[in-house]
């Protein structure tokens, strides 16, 4: 595991919430109900999508929905606002960390 | 009058305006992008959470919970709608965006109390976009909302209440807090001591978190100025200066920022007049003592007219209120009217003092480096902002803009545009006063394009 692919967030509290399956940059990942999907995200990696002009990645910045650095893209081509978008069960989000490799 | 009063924001400000609306006998419709009420700084947490008020609120756990009660009380008597975010006004007609159905709809008003709330003040230090750095505001809604830590070792940097409230707050839920890094000097707070003392509680509760940080072994520094947060992809230290030499510390995490600012955009859109107001560094929408604003029929109340604090804004609230019902007719109590007036009036000076206390730092432009980021939904740098003023003679924020699309970006410049006034007017040799303020436009937050098309296309 790089730097980039650890976990952002910690979790302190609240641990004993029901189990959300939800898909991550291809891979099966498990969040909680309850979890943004800022949250979700965060929890198993370090970025939540790229800048379009720097291309350098971000991971949000206000968490209350006015900076707008947040949104993330679905597989389905859509996007979220990852700090007060909810995770549902079967979600799969692109966080394009992959884009940094290709 | 046919349309019901419409309250925009349910937070401190917003639930008292509208339980007096309702005490009178008036049912208002309740907007609010957040899907549960309570504002900011009395965010509820997801229903699946269970921690207690206590837990979640510490001190004022009983203002929130009060809060929060008297909002459930009045949910029947109010057309609330929460994960609403209005994104336009046109004349009387606001445009509202319901999130999970993605569904825009138009809303008339008689008469509209403004109660949008404030966000972090933010000043850019180098690094301030990696991964792990947040705003304060940010980092408390991680663990207040999400039960979650922005990393395993934080730094808190900057300078208000706020950076003092959040690192005790981390530190007691077992969060490795590293550091505190203000910018205001030990000799500012002491200097502060006669104007704040006129509200011993808050200045208690101040004087506690820091004491028991120290106790608990959290290194605190007064007088610094940010250099840099360092790190590749990540955050992996912060560099500042101490006033003799530069120093560091490896962390893994970032929370910052300056005070608050208010939220204007929709006050702008509705034609409110604005004027600068010095003791918040910032251009304001006008108000008077009732909260009444310079069009008719809208009403100011809360941190969106002004960083006055969750006390003032939920007086605001209920006086804006009481102003309103006036205005439709309705008999209210002229004494109660003219307390919260006084209420208000008191904390003056108490919101001075904690200006002299955490005092902005206005040599911040003087030391920002030209490859700085401002901007960071579209990556404009203080070297484009200077390089732009040389070659343009742009002397005003929104020709700034138009130039070189500093607060042009998705946040509208929300994160940006203190920053980028004050490395205007730092550029151009001018107080930041006559720099101007960027324009509010619709929509005031993205919305899908769709949704823009369909309602134009409704217009009559």
């Amino acid at each position: 595991m790089t730097t980039m692919d650890a976990p952002l967030l910690r979790r302190l509290a609240e641990t004993g919430r029901a189990e959300v399956p939800f898909v991550l940059d291809g891979v099966p990942r498990t969040a909680l109900a309850g979890d943004t999907v800022l949250t979700a995200v965060l929890t198993h990696t370090g970025q939540l999508r790229r800048n379009e002009f720097s291309g350098a990645p971000r991971a949000g910045f206000c968490l209350m929905g006015a900076c707008q650095d947040c949104w993330v893209q679905t597989s389905e081509g859509s996007r979220l606002r990852a700090c007060s978008t909810f995770v549902q069960p079967g979600m799969s989000l692109l966080t394009g960390i992959d884009e940094a490799r290709a | 009058m046919t349309n019901a009063p419409v309250i925009v924001g349910a937070g401190p400000a917003g639930v008292r305006a509208a339980e007096a609306l309702v005490a009178h006998g008036v049912r208002p419709m309740l907007i609010d992008e957040a899907a549960r009420a309570g504002g900011q700084i009395y965010r509820r947490q997801p229903p699946q959470f269970g921690r207690s008020s206590r837990t979640l609120y510490g001190f004022e756990a009983g203002r929130a919970a009060a809060l929060h009660q008297s909002f459930d009380a009045l949910r029947a008597h109010v057309d609330y709608r929460p994960d609403s975010l209005v994104w336009n006004v046109q004349g009387d007609q606001l445009d509202v965006l319901h999130g999970p159905s993605q569904r825009t709809q138009r809303v008339a008003f008689s008469q509209l109390i403004v109660a949008t709330g404030a966000t972090d003040r933010v000043l850019p230090v180098p690094g301030w976009t990696l991964p792990g750095v947040y705003t304060l505001g940010g980092a408390q809604v991680a663990l207040k909302f999400q039960g979650c830590a922005i990393g395993q070792r934080v730094v808190f940097m900057g300078t208000g209440p706020l950076l003092y409230l959040v690192a005790y707050q981390y530190a007691k839920a077992g969060a490795r807090v590293v550091a505190v890094l203000d910018t205001a000097r030990f000799a500012d707070q002491v200097a502060a001591l006669p104007a704040m003392s006129t509200q011993p509680a808050v200045l208690l509760k101040g004087m506690y978190y820091v004491g028991w940080l120290r106790a608990h072994g959290v290194a605190i520094q007064g007088g610094v100025r940010p250099v840099r947060v360092s790190g590749d992809e990540r955050v992996s230290g912060v560099a500042w200066h101490d006033g003799t030499r530069e120093r560091t510390l490896d962390c893994d995490a970032v929370g910052f920022g300056y005070a608050l600012r208010s939220e204007t955009q929709l006050a702008d859109l509705l034609g409110c007049r604005f004027a600068y107001a010095p003791a918040h560094r910032a251009h304001l929408p006008e108000h008077d003592a009732a909260r009444r604003s310079s069009v008719p029929d809208v009403y100011l109340a809360g941190d969106g007219a002004g960083i006055m604090g969750a006390d003032a804004a939920e007086w605001a609230g209920e006086r804006a209120a009481l102003a309103l019902l006036a205005d439709r007719g309705v008999a209210v109590d002229a004494s109660r009217a003219q307390a919260l007036e006084h209420k208000l009036a008191r904390l003056t000076g108490f919101r001075s003092g904690l200006d002299r206390a955490f005092p902005f730092p206005e040599d911040w432009a003087g030391h920002a480096p030209d490859e700085l980021v401002i901007c960071r939904c579209e990556n404009v740098t203080a070297g484009t902002l200077r390089q732009t003023v040389r070659e343009s003679g742009a002397d005003e924020m929104n020709r700034l803009k138009a130039l070189c699309r500093v607060g042009m970006g998705r946040c509208q410049g929300r994160m940006c545009g203190v920053a980028a006034a004050e490395v205007l007017a730092h550029c151009t040799g001018q107080p930041v006063q006559n720099v101007g303020r960027l324009r509010g436009q619709a929509p005031i937050k993205p919305i899908p394009m769709q949704l823009i098309v369909a309602s134009e296309g409704a217009t009559p």
